[in-house]
């Protein structure tokens, strides 16, 4: 609650010492004062900070976000709007970003300095340092002009054709899980080796434990920990919006919207956004904290 | 004293695989153990004391490590068996007891858990069942509680505790030989009585051969029928623990002996307690052992040319006790030699070094020969 009280204040600062005038900006070029002056205190731009931001925060705790200067929609209802597309998204990131870490850093690990583990640290590497909008461009350029397989993007929720749904989704979802299955494969790597070389490995074996069941409980038991918490940063940075795979997908996710808002210095929007962003770290960070204590005892208390 | 043989080691080696070159950690240990019986491997860290046992059970990352040699346990051979049979012996054959009981317990599974899943890999038995055999061997061990104890994680129980635990485990299959490496060093010293205690009776009660590993002759004194001196990967003296413990031959084993605090030396008019007699300077690294006596560098002794150059091989030096030779492998045995206190030591032992050698080739390679 403290974190949350604190990003509010940041946000609202930010977002108001960002130079330019949303009433302007609104109302174009030509327009009159008088019109000027009833936009301004139409949307309580008029008023001090002060009472700006706590009649923001005010109106936010009872779930009133305001309303967007840009469209004079809800913003509690655009961000719905753009929910399930982010959301999708995310999810199925992390998906094939787990599918790609979770065999390759084991793999990696148990093999060390092996080929499977050159070939691994090279991909995760090319993974890492290759921007994302590059590998969504040629993505497109391939599979959705070249070879023509996929539609090039969008989002069409999967209750009206799930396999238009799949389709659209495949690509995005290939580049935001390369990107973070490529740091995912590193921590696999490094949290198995260490798991692998622990004591208790050793009592496992002389007690002799098939080598599966000294796999499994053993040294992937063990390196789940920080499995959870490099996945779950992951997600919620997946979840707050991956805007530039967004735009080149038409992605209609919350990192779009925002983006627009900022451009058209849609306060309420941006705020609106920014504080959903806090929310969802803040909840993430709560729930790999509770999974910490159900996979490690030494943490209960 | 000595048993039906439960383990028959002839010239175990083992190289590993370093970034700086193979090192040869083991070179040539031959040695066995009886049913019932203990045998002391002593030695300073790096000597090759741990790699040596764990070497036997395929415990050795085998991308870095090179085993060869023999390991009879029960007549068969631990060496050349398929990863599936050393599975089924590790457990039923032999246990093993770790040295630092804070890490050799899985932190994330519950005691319980770690003893049911060593009964249920070498048994058909049902979870209940053994849940009920685990709770009965942490009473055996001397855990309070063995029922409550199950729940609990590693974690929740002291040093002492754990290592119990980890005894537990290692008994669990009633193997035939048990291993300790460096069993008590972690823990206090009354602690460290207990568990010494506790393995012994065990021992008595299941005849299990037993290779103690230490650094503490304190401890070998008490519990050891049989001593083995490693240094630089090599056995540098056996015998029984009055011989090697009496009568060390070697001069590393007087060196190490010479090095135990004397508590009835004088205390000095300030109270000043005399300083500790050390062995100078450090083993040598294994990627770069001395051709000759592997202790040359360090030794204050040096009585003898071949010291630099030749290789000494294990030889007779004592007419041993309980039917078991005191064997050394040094040039110099003059001095404190048993058989002969007599100023022509030197001259008798260097004559008596090929004869030996013969006596001990019959029982196998010699250690270190190449």
């Amino acid at each position: 609650m403290v974190v949350l009280a604190g990003v509010s204040v940041i946000v609202f600062s930010l977002v108001h010492l960002v130079p330019g005038d949303p009433v302007r900006l609104a109302l174009g070029t030509r327009f009159s004062q008088e019109s000027y002056d009833a936009l301004r205190e139409r949307s309580g731009l008029d008023q001090p900070l002060i009472e700006q931001f706590f009649g923001w925060l005010g109106r936010a705790l009872t779930g009133d976000l305001g309303v967007s200067f840009r469209s004079g929609e809800t913003v509690t209802s655009l961000i719905a709007e753009r929910l399930p597309a982010t959301l999708t998204l995310a999810f199925a990131s992390i998906l094939v970003a787990l599918l790609i870490a979770v065999p390759l850093g084991t793999i990696s690990a148990l093999r060390p300095r092996s080929i499977i583990d050159r070939f691994a640290t090279v991909i995760s590497q090319f993974g890492i340092s290759v921007p994302d909008f590059w590998m969504g461009i040629v993505l497109i350029l391939v599979f959705a002009g070249t070879l023509g397989w996929l539609p090039s993007g969008g989002f069409v929720p999967i209750g009206e054709d799930p396999l238009e749904w799949l389709q659209r989704l495949v690509m995005p979802a290939v580049v935001t899980g390369v990107v973070s299955g490529s740091v995912i494969t590193r921590f696999v790597r490094s949290s198995m080796l260490e798991a692998l070389g622990s004591d208790h490995v050793r009592t496992a074996q002389a007690k002799g434990l098939p080598t599966r069941q000294v796999f499994t409980w053993h040294v992937l038991r063990n390196a789940l920990l920080p499995l959870v918490t490099v996945t779950g940063v992951q997600l919620a940075y997946l979840l707050s919006g991956v805007v530039v795979v967004e735009i080149v997908f038409s992605w209609p996710g919350l990192g779009q919207l925002a983006l627009q808002a900022v451009q058209a210095r849609d306060y309420p929007v941006l705020q609106g956004a920014v504080l959903l962003f806090a929310l969802v770290f803040l909840v993430i960070n709560l729930v790999v904290d509770l999974l910490y204590t159900a996979i490690d005892p030494r943490i209960r208390r | 004293m000595t048993g039906e043989p439960v383990l028959e080691v002839e010239d175990l080696r083992v190289r590993l695989r370093t970034p700086r070159g193979p090192a040869d950690v083991v070179n040539g240990l031959t040695y066995r153990v009886g049913q019932g019986e203990t045998v002391a491997v002593v030695g300073e860290s790096g000597s090759g004391k741990s790699v040596s046992v764990l070497a036997l059970l395929g415990l050795l990352p085998a991308r870095v490590a090179t085993v060869t040699g023999r390991a009879l346990l029960q007549g068969e051979d631990l060496l050349t068996m398929s990863p599936s049979r050393l599975r089924q012996v590790r457990g039923p054959g032999a246990g093993m007891v770790f040295q630092d009981p804070m890490t050799s317990l899985n932190p994330v599974l519950t005691v319980g858990r770690q003893i049911v899943e060593g009964l249920r890999a070498h048994s058909d038995m049902s979870k209940a069942v053994a849940r009920r055999r685990a709770a009965e061997l942490l009473g055996e061990v001397g855990l309070p509680d063995p029922e409550g104890a199950l729940d609990r994680y590693p974690h929740e129980l002291s040093g002492g505790m754990r290592q119990r635990v980890v005894i537990a485990i290692a008994l669990s299959n009633s193997p035939a030989l048990l291993i300790a490496d460096e069993a008590t060093t972690a823990l206090d010293v009354t602690v460290q009585a207990q568990i010494i205690d506790l393995i012994a009776t065990l021992q008595a009660d299941h005849g299990t051969g037993v290779i103690w590993i230490t650094h503490d002759l304190g401890v070998v004194a008490g519990i050891a029928d049989r001593v083995l001196v490693m240094y630089g990967g090599r056995c540098v003296e056996d015998g029984t623990v009055d011989d090697v413990l009496e009568h060390p031959a070697h001069p590393y084993t007087r060196g190490l002996l010479g090095s135990l605090p004397d508590l009835a030396a004088p205390v000095g008019p300030d109270g000043e307690v005399p300083d500790l007699t050390t062995v100078p300077g450090l083993p040598p690294p294994p990627t770069d052992l001395p051709p000759g006596c592997v202790f040359w560098p360090r030794c204050p002794v040096r009585a003898d040319p071949r010291c630099e150059t030749e290789q000494p091989p294990l030889a007779v030096v004592g007419p041993g006790s309980g039917g078991l030779e005191h064997r050394a492998a040094t040039w110099c045995t003059e001095g404190e030699a048993p058989s002969a206190g007599s100023p022509a030591a030197g001259a008798s032992s260097r004559a008596g070094g090929p004869a030996a050698g013969a006596t001990s080739g019959a029982d196998g390679p010699e250690g270190g020969g190449r």
